[in-house]
């Protein structure tokens, strides 16, 4: 009785995996390319969860504004990506260029604000 | 030849523009100079007290806003940032830097540098007393901003104007009352403006500016977790009714991100912004909605089959890994007793914690529930247009009328644990108020129309006139526009949906008024000439009650008191007079004691140093004033020999029949003084459990410094 559904699980789970791996080869390489960033932000904020759990949290404004950072420009990029996304119907008539200039002012705003962060203010 | 996809804006031809965008042109003009008085009626309404006694900063907390403005405005903001204050709270001083909300005085300091650098030589007093009706004014126009979002530019009008003059903010906001909320008020609106902009459009730069004005609230107020609690809670709110859609991700998520860093950006805020429970909602929601978003995004590349595997697979596996993550959040957050809210947020939560814990919070007036007659005394009118509001938004219901009704419930309960709270009820109550008065003279207008429209029909002997009159056409086409802007599945952005609506009403040819017609609901004509005569008729009562409210009952500022008798009036302005005294007859550095209400007038008017202010950071050392206040005479000398001080304040209001006076607060010092040192107990004090001041008082009532203080040689004065 286990072993069969446990057969049938493994077999679903492979198709599933097929499944979404040929799904995604199928988005646009451009689109790729943001999935990339957006992963290599969330491991950088990851690293910093690790040192965190090593080292200690000290200068907690350092790990603060690194992590929230890392985090913001992930989820900036996200934002970029649905923006930009051509089989999103609700963005049609809103051309990249707006998208990613936005998405650069932002992350300028958010840079401000994390730079600004580790220096603290005189407690 | 090209349909005009936007008869308003782009005109292929430079001929005569068409009647429906000359009315537009009109109706925006129009829109324009009725927001321009709506900002001149929020100012003037908010003089009366200038005009009635002298421009003035009232009560008690704007001293202390004015003296931090003060020392701004002369010594530069590297040292305001630096302030430690040693001239309160002695001997242990006073961080100022790090826990002031900034806001404010840094609003007030930047306009009266800015009028400085234009050689408008207005005084540092003059800027702070006017800030609060600039600000409200701008807090009118950012109300209908968030309105004409929510409903359309009718809407927007009314909400503005309800605001501009509803008598919760006016109670707030008086030239004088130089207090956060003046500011604050203005922040809420607008960041919940540009949040439903965000909502709207979906585009991140509006989603950016919706950080930066959080940012401002942040400074601006301890009241910024509402916003910080609602916005999750909308969120939750669309997710679980399935209104998901990625606008809502734009919207949310980088507010968070962006929000918390701002929010750690701020001295007073600092570490709470991620380590407080009032902060951990949004922290819950950011998770929830990446979880959606995943599992939205892997529908959407999936086949359904497939999609149902992985949704098992899901469950059965993040199941377990849930219930852990949730079993060590709740592990740490029931460590600490207070489950890591802050006391203020707790007695909002659970209205009898305050009166069972922490009675400080317990005694300021302002914090008690208020009665059933202060609805109708600070909202009137509004009170019973919001149900309405309520009904209009679910007609049709989109994520922005969602909000608003979020918004109004948790302002209601609110305001029903704090009287304050009020304030933030305030601005919920005018939009719904708004939008109901909006509706409703859309149709009384709309008969009108139709029945003068039919009537000249029924004059006009040419058959071949279009007329809208006619239910036949136009209702079709309504229909179609109705169903494009109720869509739920495609939901288009905001201009999609204005240029569908454009290019209908061009293709029918039929007048403006079919695209305002949304029901074909029409009443008769006599019904609603009058109707329209009441509905303006209520918008009388609310003028009046509102300006009598602004002149009889908020203008006061309390520092300055006036009564009438039968020789004219008498004004009493005992308590400048005392601290001027104060001023010129002690040394600098002398310490002066007094209640805490006291302290900020102390410092700024009479500018010595006192041992507890407003600001009530340190339980203990008011308890020790009061203790010192409740003590017989020997005693209280002690104590306050301990604390260096050389002069004790005491407000007695008996000779004139001033109401709140030392004596009338006297247990609310037994009882903080009782909180930390036992040997005081409220029972001692009251006789037969009623509190008496006369010659029934018992023995340690008419021992204690206070009696003693305040009816010294009452006999010289009343004999």
């Amino acid at each position: 009785m286990v072993k069969p559904t446990a057969a049938t699980t493994k077999d679903d789970a492979q198709a599933l995996f097929k499944s979404l791996r040929s799904a995604y080869s199928a988005t646009p390489t451009n689109l790729k390319i943001i999935d990339l960033y957006v992963a290599f932000a969330v491991f950088t904020a990851v690293i910093q969860v690790g040192y965190l759990a090593i080292v200690g949290s000290f200068p907690f404004n350092s790990f603060l504004s690194g992590v929230l950072s890392c985090v913001g420009t992930a989820v900036l990029a996200v934002c970029l990506r649905i923006q930009v996304n051509k089989e999103n119907k609700e963005f049609k008539d809103l051309p990249p260029e707006r998208a990613f200039a936005d998405f650069v002012l932002c992350n300028l705003v958010l840079h401000l604000i994390m730079t600004s962060l580790p220096a603290g203010w005189p407690r | 030849m090209a349909v005009p996809v936007d008869t308003v804006t782009k005109q292929p031809q430079p001929p005569p523009p068409s009647p429906s965008s000359l009315r537009f042109a009109f109706g925006n003009v129009l829109a324009f100079f009725i927001l321009l008085l709506i900002g001149v009626l929020a100012f003037s309404i908010r003089l009366f007290s200038v005009i009635k006694y002298e421009s003035v900063i009232h009560e008690f907390d704007p001293y202390f806003n004015y003296r931090v403005t003060q020392f701004l405005t002369k010594n530069g903001i590297y040292d305001f940032w630096n302030w430690f204050d040693d001239r309160t709270w002695y001997p242990l001083g006073r961080v100022i830097g790090g826990t002031v909300y900034p806001g404010l005085t840094l609003t007030a300091g930047t306009i009266w540098k800015v009028l400085q650098s234009l050689n408008i030589p207005l005084s540092v007093e003059t800027v702070c007393v006017f800030t609060a009706p600039v600000f409200s004014a701008f807090a009118a126009w950012a109300t209908y901003l968030l309105t004409k979002e929510v409903k359309g530019t009718g809407a927007g009008l009314t909400a503005a104007v309800l605001l501009a003059m509803v008598p919760s903010y006016i109670s707030r906001s008086v030239a004088g009352s130089y207090d956060n909320e003046a500011v604050a008020i203005f922040a809420l609106i607008f960041t919940f403006y540009l949040y439903i902009k965000t909502l709207n459009t979906g585009s991140l730069f509006y989603a950016t500016l919706n950080s930066l004005s959080y940012f401002y609230m942040v400074c601006s107020w301890g009241g910024y977790t509402f916003i910080i609690n609602l916005i999750p809670m909308h969120v939750l709110l669309c997710i679980v009714t399935g209104r998901y859609s990625s606008r809502l991700y734009i919207a949310y998520a980088p507010l968070v991100v962006l929000g918390t860093l701002l929010a750690a950006l701020v001295p007073v805020v600092g570490f709470n912004a991620v380590m407080t429970s009032e902060h951990f909602a949004s922290f819950l929601v950011f998770i929830v909605i990446h979880v959606v978003a995943l599992a939205y995004y892997i529908k959407g590349i999936l086949s359904p089959k497939m999609f149902k595997v992985a949704a098992t697979l899901v469950v059965s596996v993040g199941l377990v890994v849930c219930l852990a993550v949730v079993g060590v959040l709740v592990a740490v957050v029931a460590s600490s007793p207070t489950k890591g809210w802050s006391g203020r947020s707790l007695s909002l939560l659970d209205p009898t914690y305050a009166s069972k814990y922490i009675p400080i919070i317990a005694s300021v007036s302002e914090h008690q529930p208020p009665t059933w007659p202060s609805y109708f005394m600070d909202l009137n009118v509004l009170a019973f247009l919001v149900p309405a509001g309520i009904i209009a938004c679910f007609s049709p219901l989109s994520d922005a009328s969602s909000f608003v009704i979020l918004y109004l419930v948790m302002s209601v309960y609110f305001s029903g644990v704090m009287v304050r709270l009020m304030l933030v009820l305030a601005p919920a109550a005018c939009i719904m108020s708004g939008i109901a008065l909006s509706e409703a003279f859309e149709v009384f207008t709309r008969s009108i129309k139709f029945y003068i429209s039919s009537l000249s029909e029924f004059l006009e002997t040419d058959a071949g006139d279009v007329m809208p009159g006619s239910n036949g056409s136009p209702q079709f086409d309504v229909l179609k526009t109705e169903k494009k802007e109720d869509s739920l599945k495609e939901r288009p952005s905001r201009k999609n949906k204005k240029k569908e609506k454009d290019v209908v009403v061009v293709k029918e040819k039929s007048s403006v008024k079919s695209k305002t017609e949304k029901r074909p609901l029409v009443l008769p004509a006599e019904v609603s000439f009058f109707a329209l005569f009441l509905t303006v008729l209520l918008g009388a009562f609310y003028v009046v009650h509102s300006v009598w409210a602004a002149a009889e009952a908020y203008s006061a500022p309390s520092i300055v008191l006036t009564s009438h008798s039968h020789d004219g009036l008498h004004v009493f302005d005992d308590f400048r007079e005392a601290y001027a005294w104060l001023s010129h007859n002690t040394e600098v550095d002398d310490k002066v004691a007094s209640w805490w209400d006291y302290g900020y007038q102390t410092t700024a008017m009479a500018n010595r140093t006192v041992i507890v202010d407003n600001n009530t950071w340190n339980n203990t050392h008011i308890a020790t004033v009061g203790t010192a206040m409740s003590s017989p005479e020997k005693a209280g000398w002690e104590i306050f020999n301990s604390l260096d001080v050389k002069y004790v304040l005491v407000v007695f209001g008996g000779l004139v029949g001033y109401p709140s006076d030392d004596i009338n607060k006297f247990l609310w010092m037994v009882r903080i003084g009782g909180g930390v040192f036992p040997h005081i107990k409220e029972p001692d004090y009251l006789r037969d459990g009623q509190y008496r001041i006369d010659s029934q008082a018992t023995p340690t009532m008419l021992n204690s410094l206070m009696y003693k203080l305040s009816y010294f040689r009452y006999g010289v004065y009343t004999t």
